[in-house]
Order: C-alpha cells, then sequence, then structure tokens
C-alpha cells in the first residue's frame, strides 16, 4: 500500500462521512456545512487524478458560490426542524435497504470489474498539440476549439439562470414612491391642460357700447 | 495494492446510494433534496473523471466542466424557487405542494 492509496482511503472516507452527514444532520446548516466538507474532499480526489482545473473550479465555483447561497437561504429561512423531521425513522428501513442493495451490487461489479491501474496516457487534445500539455492549458484548447459553440451556450445557461434567479425573487415595496418614467415621457399636453370654457358670471354689455359707429 | 479504476469508481458509487438514502429519509425537507441531488451530480462527476484519467481522453473532464455550469445555474434557480415557496406558504414541506393537485 503506497502513500497515495493511503491518501485515496483518506479523502474517499471522509467524503462519504461528509455525505452521509448531509443527508442525517438534524440542523440543516450543519448539513451544508459537512457538504462544503464533502466538496472539499471531492476536490482533493479529483487533485489526485490529475485533474487541477476541475478541482480549483469546484473550489472556487462550489464551495466560494453555491454552497454559500446553500447556507444564506437556509439561514435566511425559519424552518421548522421537528415537523421536516417527521417520518424520518419510517422511511429509514426502506431507504436503508435500497441504499445498501444500490451500494453492495455497484461495488460488486465495479470494484472487480475495472482493473485499470496504470493510467493511459494523455490523448493529444488537438490534433498537432503536445501529449503531455498542463491540465489547464490542454482543457483551454479543447473548450475554445471543439467545445465553442457549447460554452457559448452554457454561458447563456448561467445568464438565463441569473436572469431568472432575481425575477423570481425580486419584489417591490409597496410604500415606496417612484416615478414611473414610461408614463412622464408618454405624457401629453392634453392629460396635464384642459382648457375649459367658463360661462361669463356677468352678462355681457350691450354691443352698441362696444361698437360705436 | 495499487489505485485502480474500479475504486474511484466504487466511491462515486457509494456517494450515489449515500444520496438516495438522503431522498428517501429527507422527503419533506426540500433544502435536503436539493443538497442530495448536488451530491448525486457529484458522484456523477467523480466517475467522468476518474474515467477522464485513466483512459487517457480529455473530453471527460470537459463534460464535467459543463455539468458544474448547469448544476451551478439549476442550484441557484431551485433555490430562488424554495424562497418564493417560503414565502408564499412559510414552510417548505414537499407534502404542502398540492395547489396544482397533481
Amino acid at each position: 500500500m503506497n502513500i497515495q492509496t493511503g491518501f485515496f482511503y483518506v479523502f474517499a472516507f471522509v467524503l462519504l462521512y461528509a455525505a452521509f452527514r448531509v443527508v442525517t444532520a438534524r440542523n440543516t446548516v450543519h448539513a451544508v456545512l459537512h457538504l462544503m466538507l464533502a466538496f472539499s474532499q471531492a476536490s482533493a480526489l479529483w487533485l489526485m487524478l490529475q485533474a487541477e482545473f476541475l478541482a480549483i473550479a469546484l473550489v472556487l465555483v462550489y464551495l466560494g458560490a453555491v454552497m454559500v447561497l446553500f447556507l444564506f437561504v437556509v439561514m435566511m429561512l425559519d424552518i421548522n426542524v421537528d415537523a421536516m423531521r417527521k417520518g424520518f425513522w419510517r422511511n429509514f428501513p426502506l431507504a436503508a435497504m435500497l441504499g445498501a442493495v444500490v451500494a453492495l451490487e455497484m461495488a460488486a461489479v465495479l470494484l472487480t470489474g475495472f482493473r485499470i491501474s496504470t493510467p493511459n496516457a494523455m490523448a493529444p487534445v488537438v490534433p498537432g498539440a503536445a501529449a503531455d500539455l498542463a491540465n489547464v492549458k490542454a482543457l483551454g484548447l479543447l473548450l475554445y476549439t471543439d467545445y465553442l459553440m457549447p460554452i457559448q451556450i452554457a454561458a447563456v445557461i448561467l445568464l438565463v439562470g441569473m436572469v431568472a434567479a432575481i425575477a423570481l425573487t425580486l419584489r417591490g415595496r409597496k410604500d415606496s414612491k417612484f416615478i414611473n418614467v414610461g408614463d412622464q415621457v408618454r405624457v401629453k399636453a392634453s392629460d396635464r391642460l384642459q382648457v375649459v370654457k367658463v360661462a361669463p358670471t356677468r352678462a355681457a354689455a350691450p354691443a352698441s357700447e362696444e361698437n360705436p359707429s | 495494492m495499487t489505485l485502480t479504476l474500479g475504486h474511484w469508481l466504487t466511491v462515486g458509487a457509494l456517494l450515489f446510494a449515500l444520496s438516495v438514502i438522503g431522498i428517501f429519509l429527507n422527503r419533506k425537507n426540500l433544502i435536503v433534496l436539493l443538497m442530495a441531488i448536488e451530491l448525486m451530480l457529484l458522484a456523477v462527476n467523480i466517475n467522468f473523471v476518474a474515467f477522464s484519467h485513466y483512459l487517457g481522453d480529455m473530453h471527460g473532464q470537459v463534460f464535467v466542466f459543463f455539468i458544474l455550469t448547469v448544476a451551478a445555474a439549476e442550484s441557484a434557480i431551485g433555490l430562488a424557487i424554495l424562497v418564493l415557496l417560503f414565502r408564499n406558504r412559510s414552510s417548505i414541506d414537499v407534502q404542502d405542494l398540492q395547489t396544482l393537485k397533481g
């Protein structure tokens, strides 16, 4: 058992423990914190697999942004924990049995079925590129050549996600005073100024006085 | 004992099984359901990265990149819907989502 295997078992054990605590924690804040631990361990595992860019992206994007979003939402909402835990133990036997079946079957097949222990050398990512590029450079070459269109679509998906999240949660205050610029621009003179024909209060003087001839 | 591809796939499978258990256990709490989905996506990503490393193919890591993108957008919108739900019903119980009688 070399040192790499030892690190693998440490990271994998902490990862699975954290995932277990995520789904069983009583306090939702604890669940989110354990989720952060799980993702950091996954990032370490990816570093062992020489996927450096993805490992750093996982820490930056997931631990830095998504998990903080989760934490904000959990702390913002006032959740009745006891009502949420109702039915937890009633579902436990079914869940444990199903999970055990899934885990045992998949482990039995996967652990013995894939005995590749020496990784293949990375194939050159684009024709003409060296085979031994650094991970970030190889990924960048692929993303900005073969996957240029998908990465644009991914950017649009992120934009749509941002706009949708803001549009869903935005609410204007009812009691605040504001000026509707559109209404102001569209206003016409007839909306503001009204010429009223006022009936004279005094009888008009005889016409002969005003118009001597 | 050296590491084989099977070790990594087994970690992914165990993580996936744990999140399936989590979905069954926390059938009421929408936040924990979202977190279990995140864990499932992480398990899938671990499989992708492991295959990419052992088969020497970079395209698997590109796919993980896109999964991360979509998962981030998904969780952002999911949390927004959750906040909206809590505002209207003041609970995040999945059982309360029966307005449409579906």
